[in-house]
């Protein structure tokens, strides 16, 4: 009688496991698609905000290589690099860089670098710097990020590339100096990469 | 058991046995979230509508799930639901889930909605079930834009900041800002003041509570005898 019992509460929670289970993958095949549809046409908007649609001709998410180097770039992980081309020619490329030392963990930029090595913009993907101080580095939260559009190694000079509390040309943030600085950093370090491997970035990829 | 009135459920809800200021569920995101009133509302939403579609289902279940192991069904429906919801935003709502989508899994991680499971809806009519979930789910979502509101004016000064996240380009519009130049009061955004405020606010329904009672008091004695004050 008891065996009974524990029996077909046995089956019940089994049942309900696989509803939860069957319910679960039957909402994750019907969207599964439309999610990554999603998340490519969220990539492309990011990245047509620093090279605009007009500018180039190819198929930005399908032309891009993965490159590591983890003194300049912030990841000993391969970061993604989308080249834009018009007819052919190169016309500028956004870096996957990451800023690792951030006030709370690594953030996640979107270098965007014309061909002639100034920079088109940098954009904040994922970061969890501080509410209400660091976050200002997101576009929808302040300004401040265009504070790096159109600069180069050259202008500023590469020694001046830092916040203005350690003598650089950067304003840092009121009440937040490590988020900026970070930014600011790894948007440098994007440059210099940029210019030791700029025949190898534009490259096509072996299988073009 | 008698069923309660739809008018004492929504009463329980709103104010009575509020989750986030009476039964105090639900703190760690009520606490996480509540930088600002848009993130408040945001959060609230979506719990109001994780908690409403749980209550619903395990009230239909009722009869069906054996006491022993009514908990770890109400886990695997409550974990189904907001897995659902999460995926089903991300396809079909995907701007409003790129900005609420951090605070879904933390639904997960609110006490409030197994507790209306075990407290009430494995116990009451699917009807009943449905309007606590909606009840409840509401006055979750008062506490967190107001606790959000509130941090948000003292910490920099504005309400509504970044309601276009929320609504759109019309949002801009909402935004107040009530003090020009502010140079913020970090506390309130920190940590800390989510506890402070919630701490007020806790006490400011106590008092309100502590004279209503009082009035009540008042109000019952007979006529004519003066009150031993």
């Amino acid at each position: 009688m008891q065996y009974r019992q524990i029996i077909i509460t046995t089956i019940i929670l089994l049942l309900f496991a696989m509803m939860g289970t069957l319910m679960v993958a039957y909402t994750f095949e019907q969207t599964r698609d439309q999610i990554a549809a999603n998340e490519r046409a969220t990539l492309l908007r990011k990245l047509h905000r620093l090279i605009a649609p007009e500018q180039h001709d190819n198929v930005l998410l399908e032309d891009a290589v993965s490159v590591r180097d983890e003194a300049l770039l912030g990841s000993d992980e391969p970061v993604m690099v989308y080249r834009a081309r018009k007819n052919g020619e190169p016309v500028a490329l956004v870096i996957a860089a990451i800023a690792p030392d951030g006030y709370s963990g690594s953030i996640k930029l979107l270098v965007g670098i014309n061909v002639d090595g100034t920079l088109s913009g940098v954009r904040v993907v994922t970061h969890r710097e501080t509410p209400g101080l660091g976050d200002a580095i997101d576009e929808i939260r302040s300004d401040w990020i265009h504070v790096f559009d159109g600069k180069s190694l050259q202008a500023p000079d590469l020694s001046r590339w830092s916040v203005k509390k350690d003598g650089g040309d950067f304003d840092q943030l009121t009440g937040a100096t490590i988020t900026p600085r970070a930014v600011v950093k790894a948007a440098r370090n994007a440059l210099l990469y940029y210019r030791d491997h700029q025949e190898a970035l534009f490259a096509p990829t072996a299988s073009d | 058991m008698s069923e309660p009135t739809y008018t004492h459920i929504l009463k329980e809800g709103l104010w009575v046995n509020n989750p986030g200021l009476v039964q105090l569920l639900g703190l760690c995101p009520l606490l996480a979230v509540t930088t600002n009133a848009i993130n408040g509302l945001g959060l609230g939403l979506a719990t109001l509508l994780t908690l409403t579609a749980s209550n619903v289902t395990v009230s239909l279940i009722r009869h069906v799930v054996r006491p022993e192991v009514r908990i770890p069904v109400f886990v695997l429906v409550i974990a189904s639901i907001v897995t659902i919801i999460e995926l089903a935003m991300n396809a079909w709502l995907h701007d409003l889930y790129l900005i609420l989508g951090i605070f879904i899994p933390l639904i997960v991680t609110n006490c409030a909605i197994i507790g209306r499971a075990e407290s009430f809806a494995s116990r009451h009519s699917v009807d009943r079930a449905l309007l606590d979930g909606l009840a409840m789910g509401a006055g979750f979502t008062l506490v967190l834009v107001t606790l959000g509101g509130m941090r948000e004016l003292i910490g920099q000064g504005t309400l509504l900041s970044q309601a276009h996240l929320m609504f759109g380009e019309y949002g801009r519009q909402l935004t107040l800002t009530l003090v020009d130049d502010y140079r913020g009061f970090l506390l309130a955004i920190l940590p800390p003041g989510a506890f402070l405020g919630l701490g007020f606010l806790i006490a400011g329904v106590n008092i309100i509570n502590a004279r209503r009672e009082k009035k009540a008091a008042l109000k019952t004695l007979p006529i004519g005898q003066p009150s031993e004050a």
